[in-house]
């Protein structure tokens, strides 16, 4: 894992000296909050419905067992005993004091953590493959190139007044997992054909109110260049990105209405200028970055099959959980598990304190004290030996931490919603908890398959509705809540936005309306084996549309 | 009919504008105001106490009376004076004490 260096240390030190005294003298009055408020937004500081709200980053959603540790305890101390893991890798606060958050990023500076440049118009925290370093199917850890980019993001004087927040995920796997193409910038770390490791260049992804898939502007930068490229894409975007309306300020905006031929020429001379100067990255660098993210020492533990092969004929709830939440790794006497955060009826992405030292726990005894967040709002266990898959497993089933769903339709992405947040139209978290309710059954969830469902409470679109198989949006209409459905949305290599399907539904009838979508998919897949996603992009909204409406539009 | 809502600076917590002249952390006992007149007046102690760094976010809302009690037009600000819907372990809704010292 990643450690401070002396430079690291003294930087995020200095900045929670600094937005101390920033806080105190808010607090005293000597500054207003016009003044205050772009400083916290600075450092992750929100205030939401209830409460001030606090975000913390988790670089690449990479942490080990001290820092969650760490976590639990300003759960318990400062906050109200959860945290809310997010899509962004990182984890919210939903209820600190203002005067408390000082104290707070102090004990989160003394096991290298920070909340900087979590919010504001910055580079926000590079997101990346959750399965980074442990995946079978990945081509090289993605997280030095993410290290490499926060460091050279971070404060970074030129980029810290964008037009508006900005976003970049990396992968460095074919199979993608880091939604890359609804960033601001996605990177697919890939080999060309002399081996040489290097990046696809895709801009302009986003969701929000206008959702937008990315464009490929390289198909293969070299590795020593992707600083000189970043820089050049950015600087772009920053001279010609749109500041007379905040929701045309994104990339994509500049993306679409420039022309993505005519903008790629433009980041290509900018590029032309800077590739040889002092930007490019020597090797060493890159190499000693990497060292950072070297694999654990993966012992061979050849026992692991035999261990499995007993306990899946032992425990049933051991086999299906074998079989959903554990995912292949590139070493064959090893796994990674997907701790899941969405117990049947549970807020996606909570977790408790206890929940928080539990994981740390076996992060500690089994995981070689690594712990991923993923996008989805899960936890995970990258390297665990699979002769210790029972061990893990026994332990989570004790804090409700083992529900066997992930990648099915319970395994839901929410935002905060009305519950929390102070944009929401609508709630999110207690229809993800009926939905959930109503789906509870692993046996039909099963049945059904792999299925993405993401919920947002308004149009910013935070839960990744857009890119849900079946995605809903939170809308306000006359003083009420009402869901759109959107179907066909995907978030991986194929990604797709999701199309409105009709008319909205009440808080009362959107569950049942979620049901007859996977009902009329049950019906009409060609086989068990087509995704519903698959099914989708086969059929068309059609068959949706009739089964949703049809009966009452020709009763009309 | 309209009440005078906030967050307090120091803590965030939510807070309304009450008959008895303080922010108040429960919404039972607000101030209401009825005519324009009325609504001015909570305008401007809502000014005064922003600029006075007791609180941000200051707002006016709509509101009705059920049975005596207040009661805000619009879900946000009945999930503002409750708490979260899911948790009823949190927020006001966890701490009926505080309405009744309103
Ligand atoms: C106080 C709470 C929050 C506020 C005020 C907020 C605000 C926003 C806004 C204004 C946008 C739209 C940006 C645009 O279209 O330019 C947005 C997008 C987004 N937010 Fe949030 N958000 C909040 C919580 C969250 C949470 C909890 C998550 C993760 C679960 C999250 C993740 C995202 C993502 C993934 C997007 C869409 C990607 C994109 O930027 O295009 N946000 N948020
Ligand atoms: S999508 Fe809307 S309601 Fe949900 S967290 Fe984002 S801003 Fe809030």
């Amino acid at each position: 894992m990643y450690r401070y260096d002396e430079f690291d240390r003294s930087f995020v030190n200095a900045r929670v000296a600094q937005f101390s005294d920033q806080v105190e003298r808010r607090l005293a009055g000597e500054i207003t909050e016009d003044q205050f408020k772009p400083l916290r937004l600075m450092n992750g500081v929100y205030l939401q419905l209830h409460a001030y709200m606090l975000r913390i980053a988790v670089p690449y959603g990479t942490l080990n067992g001290r820092q969650m540790r760490k976590l639990a305890h300003v759960a318990r101390t400062y906050d109200k005993g959860y945290g809310h893991f997010t899509t962004r890798q990182n984890i919210q606060f939903n209820w600190p004091a203002l005067s408390d958050i000082p104290a707070i990023l102090e004990e989160l500076a003394s096991v290298e953590m920070h909340a900087i440049q979590t919010s504001g118009n910055c580079i926000r925290n590079v997101t990346a493959d959750h399965f980074a370093g442990a995946a079978a199917d990945e081509v090289a850890d993605p997280r030095p190139y993410a290290e490499i980019l926060r460091q050279w993001s971070s404060v970074h004087p030129e980029f810290s007044y964008l037009p508006r927040k900005f976003k970049i995920a990396v992968t460095g796997a074919e199979r993608d997992r880091a939604a890359i193409q609804v960033h601001d910038i996605g990177l697919h770390l890939k080999k060309d054909a002399d081996g040489r490791l290097g990046f696809a260049v895709y801009v302009g992804g986003g969701q929000g109110r206008t959702p937008m898939i990315a464009k490929k502007i390289r198909d293969f930068l070299p590795e020593e260049d992707l600083l000189s490229y970043t820089t050049a894409i950015v600087r772009v975007y920053n001279l010609h990105g749109r500041r007379d309306n905040k929701f045309k300020a994104r990339i994509k905006i500049l993306v679409h209405e420039t022309g993505t031929e005519e903008l790629t020429k433009q980041i290509e001379a900018e590029f032309a200028a800077l590739r040889d100067g002092e930007l490019k990255l020597p090797d060493k660098d890159i190499r000693a970055i990497e060292t950072y993210f070297a694999p654990p020492p993966l012992t061979p533990r050849p026992e692991g099959d035999d261990a499995v092969r007993q306990a899946r004929l032992d425990s049933k709830d051991f086999a299906d959980w074998l079989g959903q939440n554990v995912t292949t790794h590139k070493h064959a006497d090893y796994a990674a598990v997907t701790i899941s955060l969405k117990a049947i009826g549970e807020a996606p992405g909570d977790a408790t304190d206890q929940q928080m030292e539990a994981v740390a726990a076996l992060a500690e005894q089994y995981g070689f004290d690594e712990i991923r967040v993923s996008h989805e709002q899960n936890l995970v266990l990258p390297h665990v030996a699979r002769a210790d898959l029972k061990a893990v497993y026994d332990r989570l089933v004790e804090t409700g931490l083992a529900t066997a769903n992930s990648n099915l339709i319970s395994d839901i992405i929410a935002c905060p919603g009305l519950d929390y947040c102070a944009l929401a139209n609508a709630r999110s978290i207690p229809v993800a908890q009926e939905i959930s309710r109503r789906f509870a059954s692993l046996e039909r969830q099963r049945e059904i398959g792999e299925l993405k469902l993401k919920i947002s409470g308004c149009i910013n679109a935070c839960g990744h509705h857009h890119v849900g198989h079946i995605g809903i949006l939170g809308v306000e209409k006359k003083g009420s809540e009402l869901y759109q459905i959107t179907l066909g949305g995907s978030g991986d290599e194929t990604s797709s936005i999701g199309e409105i399907v009709g008319r909205g539904f009440a808080p009362d009838a959107i569950t049942d309306a979620i049901e007859t979508v996977v009902e009329t998919y049950l019906g009409l897949r060609s086989d068990p084996s087509e995704r519903f996603i698959d099914a989708y992009r086969r059929v068309g909204p059609a068959p949706f549309k009739e089964a949703l409406y049809g009966r009452e539009a020709r009763a009309a | 009919m309209k009440i005078l809502t906030a967050n307090r600076l120091h803590d965030g917590e939510a807070v309304w504008f009450g008959t008895n002249g303080h922010w108040n952390e429960a919404i039972a006992g607000a101030a209401i105001a009825v005519d324009d007149e009325a609504v001015t007046a909570l305008e401007r102690i809502g000014v005064e106490a922003y600029e006075n760094n007791q609180v941000v976010d200051v707002e006016l809302i709509d509101v009705a009376l059920a049975d005596g009690e207040i009661l805000p037009k619009r879900l946000r600000e009945r999930i503002r004076a409750a708490g979260p819907t899911n948790r009823s372990d949190l927020g006001k809704q966890a701490r009926p004490m505080i309405s009744r010292a309103a």
